[in-house]
Order: structure tokens, then C-alpha cells, then sequence
């Protein structure tokens, strides 16, 4: 008896036997898509690094994000502390890292590394998670993450608030940038997850009624340092 | 230019001064226009309700009947729309196929043509009153003419051209659907004559018959009075 | 006994006739469309970016064959298993299967709509599971054991009031009319079911053939911990869920956001490669997806067609559809509503008995103009409508559209019939006559001419 697989498979080589005619374009040039050097028609993610931040700073605060600008590490860390208060909270959790260990020097709260021994019911009494980030996306306003770098899975999505240290020069300019960079840092291996955040946690489900903090965190901030 | 008129079935038998408009606005601007009285019916109740058959036979006749026509003109951009786009579509394969590619390349909306064909978005009209355009279906989305009505309309004399919410949504008129699925297309008739109503106009013109008959027909019923005219219609008024 | 056409004709007279509700979908979706609208401006030019989304999809579905299997290799190298569905029947034991491996009690799910095209909650809990529904609209429709009412926004039928009923109902809350509150009471509720839940299972938007990865769009975070924090993650996609570079995205990810919600980017977008791995310190130690056909092959085999299977699920037809919009998601009695419902039901669940809603539009072609991968989702109404006549024809059917063709086959003939209706038009009215006094029920038809237009302009020439 044929598996399901070789069943499927037959019955797709079968169907193609006819071929189909291509979509109705607009434009003659598209015959697939394009590489990122042929796409002048997606939203624009700015040509310089000064464009490519003002792009990323009008996309956050639609997004509702919330974008903290310091000169430096030890800036950046006053920041933290100063949002920790402001917002206090008891306990925040952290991944392993150069950045986020010195960040978290003038943190009045209960600080915990989550990444050293897992602990999910920890870590969803926490308030805050710090995490470092791979890139982010001026075009979209995206800040993307990995299992392998960032602090794995949850640590950006269960805590109620997701606070991220990035550096300008991680910022970049579309999605086709981040795409190209993804593949090639993991040109051998890719990481179990890599999220695109584009804004806190939100829902429209209710009457079509935008609400932040559906299940993910309520709240983002992005420290960018540089 | 030799025009030839292509006067849909139910606009022959019940709205002829919509042909009747359309002929004189093209004499008006020095064509000579003729009407081949072999035509009937373009064929789309059938084309429309699956029976391609006799929607092939109908594309077939038109052929013939609009064989030799410089230009063909319609004011029904629904049926135009069978011509243009759906002949070459059922005799895809059948030996008239060129002829039916042809004949969609020289037939034309009415206000398609003034515009696109002759250039033309002033022919002289006047006409008192406050009017709002309903984009059928077919005259937006299959010949993609959004522009062109509204620019005949604003250009005469003495007409306020005012916007509908809803515009561009379909009046729920839909051939056979109307009589098949009477409750979800009166529905829509609904939606888009409280629309039309709201916009403050009290003449509706459409490029469509067929919508003007589902929105008279319910404004009337619903005791609205409002009138609905025919594009040629308004275009013919006052010169 | 109802059949699906008689039983969708009464449940479209009851939705039609509340005009309450008809104007609340309205307004419900009037934010959508400014939103769509300011974001679709961002694009430089958004009809190319339609251009490169249709070819996306053309590429990967025109060559199945190719992509499946890249997929399907790929993924399995980054440590997942691929498990192979002919049909539902199959996808539910393979996943019932995979729970009972894992010996697993609770189960959380993500917004999957394949799952509710294979029944698979109620197979799970035949089995004795708790399957919890964690995307905020699925949640309520759970609870109101109703399926979901738009493939995208799940209780957009819903007002605040009935949810907050449901709510008090159901998990004892206080009553109270903020969408805010409501929402913070169903993430309370889930927050500990996320933490205690062994199998996670959730859909997927792509199927990435060149790395391998499955890519997840929410807005809400549900699925992100849904495949965080179970030890089992399990995904179900159909077969034309399957992309074949990774950069595609960069298109295909703002445009579903765009066209489906009238976002930039949706929320969380989200690549999965397999289960965790060493070095990582979260995530489930099995992954596994399942590849469902259930008859998409079928509608691979029709090339008119086919290209409905480059459907991404974005509900913008559904949006701007007209029917939907005074009928409602749950008159169609599908598992994807509106013109992509009507479009794929008959090849998913036999055209004899679905072609009604092949019938059931306007074909105003409202959807095809928002589709973001142009699938020629009116046109294939009138395909499906063709395909149902050549299959079978009702008596009535014939006779009607062979007396018509006879009619206007015959000029004269016509012109003729025409002056008989016009004359006896005012008594036509008074008779029972199908169509016409379907017509007339809610509508006024103009009074007949004396002439006709051909007469008239015989009159006119002379
Ligand atoms: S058919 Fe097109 S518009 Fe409708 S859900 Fe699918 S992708 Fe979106």
C-alpha cells in the first residue's frame, strides 16, 4: 500500500500535468519576485542610516512602542532603572549577555537570569523581560528576535512588559535587509524561532477595537543606544 | 466615426430613451450612427447562470450582426463588458476567437468612448441639479473606468456632481441573482440607496441600466424621489 | 430535510432581515478600511507589490511537486517531523496519535483555520483532552460553541455586552462594557492554561521551502506561547500553505498585514525550525507538522482554477464583500466564509451540493480588486457555475435557457415577444410568476414604453 506521502505526492505531479496560466499583472516585469534591488513598490525603510531612524521612530510611535534614544551603555542602564521604577515592577528576568548584564546594574527590582535554568512558572510571575535583539526593521518597525541569541522562546513574550537593548547600526533598512542578514548568520543552522515584533501584544477582536497586551506583553520599549 | 449602437435587450424594451439619448449625443458631436435591428441579447443571463452554450451561440450572432462596424458603443458597461471580456473568454478555442478579440477591441462603453475613444469630456450639456454617480460593477472593476463618468458629469452646465459613501459598492442588482437570492440583493439595494440618499443628490446617474433599474426600483417602492438617469441621458439634456 | 442551499437561503432571510446587525458589521469594519487604506498608501506602488504576491504564490503552487518536497526535507534537517494527510480523518489521527504519545492531558491552540476545516477539537476531546482555544475571538466562539464567524476576526459578530455576558457566564467575571477589561479577563483566564498545557498545536501561514521553517502571523502573542512553553508543538498546514524562498516574505508579510487588517505588520510574525535545540533554553523538545491535502489536490487539477490555492488567508475579500456583509459569516455554513468560501467549498466539499453559493453573488468582483495575491475570485464563481450546468441541470433550467437562446436567436421573434410583454406587463405583475414577482416583492419595475427602442428608432430614421 502506497504511504500517504507517495499518495499525495503522485496525485500533485498528476494535477500539474496541465499548467495554469499566470495571474492577470499589472506590470509586465514581475515574473517572480524580484530581488530586494527590484522591489521600489513596498513601503520605503529609508536609504541612510539618519533616514532609516526616522522611518523606525514615526513606525514605533504608531505602533505604540515605545522608542528610548541614549548616547551610551551606562545611559541605557540609568533608562532601565528609571522604567523599572516608574513602572514598578518587582521582578525582571534577563538572558545572558554582555549588554543585558550591564544594563541591569542600577535595577532596583529583583533581577533573575532565565536562561540559566528554565523555570516557566518563574518566569510568568515576572514583569519585565530584557532581552538583546538580532536586527531591527526600519520599513515595519520590527524588532527581531531569536531562540539562539535572545534569551530563547518566552522570555520576550510572557512577561507583561518586553523591554529590548539594541544599537543603531542593528537597525536596518526593509525586511528584505533582514532577510538576507538572517540567512547568513545561520547559513548553517537556523535557530528554532526567530519573531518579528512589530509592536506590543494588541487585539482587535472585541467590536474591532484596538487593545494592547492581548496575551503577549502589554508594553515595548526599545532602548537604542548610539 | 461610423458608430454602431449595441443597445442591450431590456433597455430596447423598457428604457429605449436611454438608446435614444446615447445616439443623439453621438450625432450631436458629428457621428454617423447606425442601429442593426438583428441584434437582441448579448447572452450574460446565461453566461451568468453557468449555460455557456447559449451564451457562445448569442457571442456567435453579435458577431455577425456587428460584422464590418467601425465602433461599436453601448450604454450598458454590464453588457459592454460580455463583449469586451467575456466573448474572448467562451470561444477560447473556437476558430472565431480572433474575430471575437476584434470586435472587443472596437467596442466601447458609452462614456468609455466619449472619453477614452474621442478625447471628448465636454459635450455641451446643461442640466439643473444636484447629481452623485453609482459605479456599477462592471464599468469599475471589469473596464476599470472610474474617472470617465465623472468627468462628462462635472463638465455640464448647471450640474453639482456630489460623492456617495458606498460608491464604489454593488447595488445588489447581480442578473438572475436579484431574483435568486431576492433577500441578500435587496439587502444591498438597501445599503446603497441609504448612501445615495444621504448624499444629499436628487438625480442618480449610473453607466448602467440595469443598477439604475434595482436602485429606481427600490427607491420608488420606498417611496424615495429621487430619479435615476442614464449617463447619456444627462448628456443629452440642454443643447 | 434541509439541504446546504435550502438551509442557506433561510439563515440569509434571517440575517438580512436584522438591520441592526447589518449595520453593526458595517461599522465594525469602517475602522478597517481607513487603516487599510493609510497603510496601503505607504506602498510605493501597491498594485506591483499584488503583482509580486500573486507570483510568489504562482511559483510555489505551479511547482508543488518541487517546493513540498524541498520543504519537506528541510525541515525534517533542522530536527521536526513532517506527517503526510490524504484527509481530515488522517490529519486527526495523526494528531490525536501524537498526543496520546506524548501522553498528554491539556491541550492550547492557536488560531489554526485548518483545524476547524478537519474538526479537530471535537475528535480531541471525543478522546478525553481539554482543548483550550487561546486567540482571544476563538476563545469567546469556543465558549459560545459557535465556529468562527470570519475566518480572520472570529467574533467580529459580537458586541461587547454579550461577550461580557459570556464571560460572567462562564468564568464567573463582574459585568462591564470595556473592551479593555474584557480582553485583560480572557488573559488572566489563559495565562496559567499557557504554562500548564503538554501539546501546543497551531496553523501556519507559510511553509518556507528553501530553509525549512514554518512561518506564524498573530497579532496577539497567543501563538508565540503556544509554541514556547508545551512540550509538544505540533503544526497543521495544507499542502498550498508552501513558499519557495524565505525573501518572499518580505512581500508576502506586510501584504497579508495590509490587506487582511490594515496593519503595516502584524504583531508577531514568527519562523519556526524545528524544536529547541542545544544551546536554547526554551521551546518544545518535539515538532512536528502536518501536511494536510484533503481534496486541494483536486483543485490543484483544475488549472482555471488553481490559482485559488494561492489564497493566504488575509479575509480581505471578506471585508469588502457585500454579501458577507449583509449575510454574515455563519449563513455560509463553511469553514472559510465569504467569496474565497465560496469559491473552494464546492471543490472541498462537492460542487452538486455548494454551487448555491457560486450563485449567491452579485460578482460586483469587490474581492478580486482586494486581493492581495489576485486569485480571480469572481470570475471563478462564474467558472464554478459553468462546471455545475455541465454536470448537471435542473429541468427548469433547460427549458428556461433554451427558450431564451431560442428567443434572442430570433429577431424578430424577440421583438415580437417584447411588445406582448409590454402590452401585458400590468397584468404579468399580478400573476404569480417565478422571477418576476420575486422582483416585485421589494422592488418596482418602471412602466413599459408603448415602443421600443428599435421601434423608436425606425420612427426616428423615417
Ligand atoms: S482569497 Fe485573497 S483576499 Fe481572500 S482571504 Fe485569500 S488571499 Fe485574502
Amino acid at each position: 500500500m502506497k504511504s500517504a506521502q507517495e499518495t499525495i505526492m503522485q496525485r500533485i505531479r498528476e494535477a500539474l500535468r496541465l499548467p495554469a496560466a499566470k495571474p492577470h499583472l499589472k506590470s509586465t516585469a514581475a515574473s517572480g519576485t524580484p530581488a530586494k534591488a527590484g522591489r521600489p513598490w513596498l513601503p520605503d525603510g529609508g536609504e541612510t542610516p539618519d533616514a532609516r531612524l526616522t522611518v523606525l521612530t514615526e513606525n514605533l510611535i504608531k505602533l505604540k512602542a515605545q522608542l528610548i534614544r541614549v548616547a551610551d551603555m551606562s545611559q541605557a542602564s540609568l533608562a532601565l532603572a528609571e522604567l523599572s521604577r516608574t513602572k514598578q515592577w518587582k521582578r525582571l528576568a534577563y538572558h545572558a549577555h554582555m549588554d543585558t548584564q550591564a544594563l541591569i546594574k542600577h535595577v532596583g527590582c529583583e533581577t533573575w537570569q532565565a536562561d540559566a535554568e528554565f523555570d516557566k512558572q518563574k518566569l510568568e510571575s515576572c514583569d519585565a523581560g530584557l532581552t538583546t535583539c538580532e536586527a531591527i526593521v526600519a520599513q515595519t518597525g520590527s524588532i527581531i528576535v531569536s531562540s539562539s541569541t535572545n534569551g530563547g522562546r518566552s522570555l520576550s513574550i510572557l512577561p507583561h512588559a518586553h523591554v529590548v537593548i539594541a544599537r543603531v547600526d542593528q537597525v536596518m533598512g526593509d525586511l528584505s535587509d533582514a532577510f538576507t542578514f538572517i540567512q547568513q548568520r545561520n547559513s548553517d543552522h537556523m535557530p528554532s524561532m526567530i519573531s518579528f515584533i512589530t509592536g506590543p501584544s494588541r487585539t482587535g477582536d472585541i467590536e474591532r477595537i484596538l487593545v494592547l497586551g492581548a496575551h503577549g506583553p502589554k508594553e515595548l520599549f526599545l532602548i537604542l543606544v548610539g | 466615426m461610423r458608430v454602431s449602437l449595441f443597445i442591450p435587450c431590456f433597455v430596447d424594451q423598457l428604457t429605449p430613451r436611454v438608446g435614444m439619448a446615447s445616439a443623439q449625443v453621438l450625432k450631436r458631436l458629428g457621428h454617423e450612427v447606425e442601429f442593426r435591428d438583428a441584434q437582441t441579447c448579448c447572452g450574460q443571463p446565461s453566461f451568468n447562470s453557468g449555460h455557456w452554450d447559449v451564451a457562445r451561440a448569442a457571442a456567435l450572432r453579435a458577431l455577425d450582426v456587428f460584422k464590418g462596424a467601425e465602433v461599436v458603443v453601448g450604454p450598458s458597461a454590464s453588457c459592454v463588458a460580455m463583449m469586451k471580456k467575456f466573448y474572448p473568454e467562451i470561444l477560447a478555442g473556437h476558430p472565431r476567437l480572433q474575430e471575437a478579440q476584434d470586435l472587443a477591441a472596437r467596442t466601447f462603453e458609452f462614456g468609455e468612448f466619449l472619453v477614452r475613444k474621442l478625447g471628448i469630456t465636454d459635450v455641451g450639456a446643461t442640466f439643473a441639479g444636484k447629481a452623485t454617480y453609482h459605479d456599477g460593477c462592471h464599468g469599475l472593476r471589469e473596464l476599470g473606468l472610474k474617472e470617465e463618468p465623472r468627468q462628462l458629469l462635472r463638465a455640464v452646465k448647471g450640474l453639482t456632481l456630489l460623492e456617495s459613501e458606498e460608491a464604489e459598492t454593488c447595488c445588489g442588482f447581480g442578473g438572475m441573482f436579484s431574483v435568486k437570492f431576492p433577500m441578500i440583493s435587496t439587502a444591498m439595494a438597501q445599503v446603497k440607496c441609504d448612501a445615495l440618499v444621504r448624499s444629499g443628490a436628487d438625480i442618480i446617474v449610473s453607466s448602467d441600466p440595469s443598477c439604475l433599474l434595482q436602485i429606481g426600483g427600490y427607491l420608488t417602492r420606498e417611496g424615495k424621489a429621487i430619479r435615476t438617469l442614464h449617463l447619456s441621458e444627462v448628456l443629452a439634456n440642454g443643447s | 430535510m434541509s439541504t446546504p442551499r435550502s438551509q442557506f437561503l433561510s439563515d440569509a432571510q434571517v440575517a438580512t432581515d436584522d438591520v441592526a446587525q447589518r449595520g453593526f458589521l458595517r461599522q465594525a469594519l469602517g475602522g478597517y478600511y481607513v487603516s487599510r487604506d493609510v497603510q496601503k498608501a505607504r506602498y510605493r506602488d501597491w498594485e506591483q507589490a499584488r503583482d509580486a504576491a500573486a507570483m510568489a504564490k504562482w511559483n510555489a503552487v505551479n511547482r508543488l511537486d518541487r517546493t513540498l518536497t524541498t520543504f519537506a526535507t528541510n525541515f525534517e534537517r533542522n530536527g521536526g517531523k513532517i506527517h503526510w494527510a490524504r484527509d481530515s480523518a488522517e490529519a486527526r489521527e495523526i494528531i490525536s496519535k501524537i498526543c496520546r504519545d506524548a501522553g498528554a492531558k491539556a491541550i492550547i491552540k492557536s488560531k489554526c483555520m485548518t483545524t476547524e476545516e478537519i474538526h479537530l477539537n471535537d475528535a480531541l476531546e471525543a478522546e478525553g483532552y481539554g482543548v483550550v482555544e487561546s486567540d482571544l475571538g476563538e476563545f469567546i466562539q469556543q465558549l459560545r460553541k459557535e465556529p468562527p464567524f470570519h475566518f480572520v476576526f472570529p467574533c467580529m459578530h459580537l458586541k461587547r455586552e454579550a461577550i461580557s455576558e459570556l464571560f460572567t457566564k462562564h468564568l464567573g467575571t463582574a459585568a462591564t462594557d470595556s473592551p479593555e477589561e474584557l480582553t485583560m479577563i480572557a488573559r488572566r483566564h489563559l495565562r496559567q492554561l499557557y504554562v500548564d498545557a503538554d501539546v501546543g498545536i497551531s496553523g501556519a501561514n507559510f511553509l518556507v521551502a528553501e530553509t525549512g521553517q514554518i512561518s506564524i502571523t498573530e497579532n496577539e502573542g497567543n501563538a508565540r506561547l503556544t509554541c514556547a512553553l508545551p512540550r509538544v508543538h505540533i503544526a497543521l498546514a495544507g499542502i498550498e500553505k508552501v513558499i519557495e524562498r524565505l525573501d518572499d516574505l518580505a512581500v508576502l508579510l506586510p501584504m497579508l498585514a495590509t490587506a487582511g487588517a490594515g496593519q503595516p505588520m502584524t504583531c508577531y510574525n514568527t519562523l519556526y525550525a524545528g524544536p529547541r535545540q542545544p544551546g536554547e533554553p526554551d521551546g518544545p523538545s518535539e515538532f512536528h507538522v502536518v501536511l494536510l491535502d484533503n481534496k486541494r489536490t483536486a483543485l490543484l487539477a483544475d488549472p482555471e482554477q488553481r490559482d485559488a490555492l494561492h489564497c493566504i488567508r488575509c479575509g480581505a475579500c471578506l471585508n469588502v464583500c457585500p454579501i458577507f456583509k449583509n449575510i454574515g459569516g455563519f449563513a455560509y455554513g463553511t469553514t472559510y466564509q465569504g467569496p474565497i468560501g465560496s469559491v473552494l467549498t464546492p471543490h472541498l466539499r462537492g460542487l452538486q451540493q455548494w454551487n448555491h453559493l457560486s450563485g449567491a453573488s452579485s460578482l460586483c468582483g469587490a474581492c478580486t480588486e482586494a486581493c492581495p495575491v489576485r486569485i480571480d475570485l469572481h470570475h471563478h464563481l462564474l467558472h464554478n457555475r459553468r462546471n455545475a450546468v455541465l454536470a448537471h441541470v435542473s429541468l427548469f433550467d433547460r427549458l428556461f435557457h433554451g427558450a431564451f437562446g431560442w428567443v434572442i436567436g430570433r429577431p424578430k421573434l424577440f421583438a415580437f415577444g417584447g411588445k406582448v410583454f409590454r402590452a401585458t406587463l400590468p397584468l404579468l405583475k399580478k400573476l404569480p410568476l417565478p422571477y418576476l414577482s420575486t422582483w416585485l416583492k421589494s422592488r418596482e419595475l418602471p412602466e413599459a414604453p408603448k415602443k421600443s427602442f428599435r421601434d423608436e428608432w425606425k420612427g426616428s430614421q423615417s
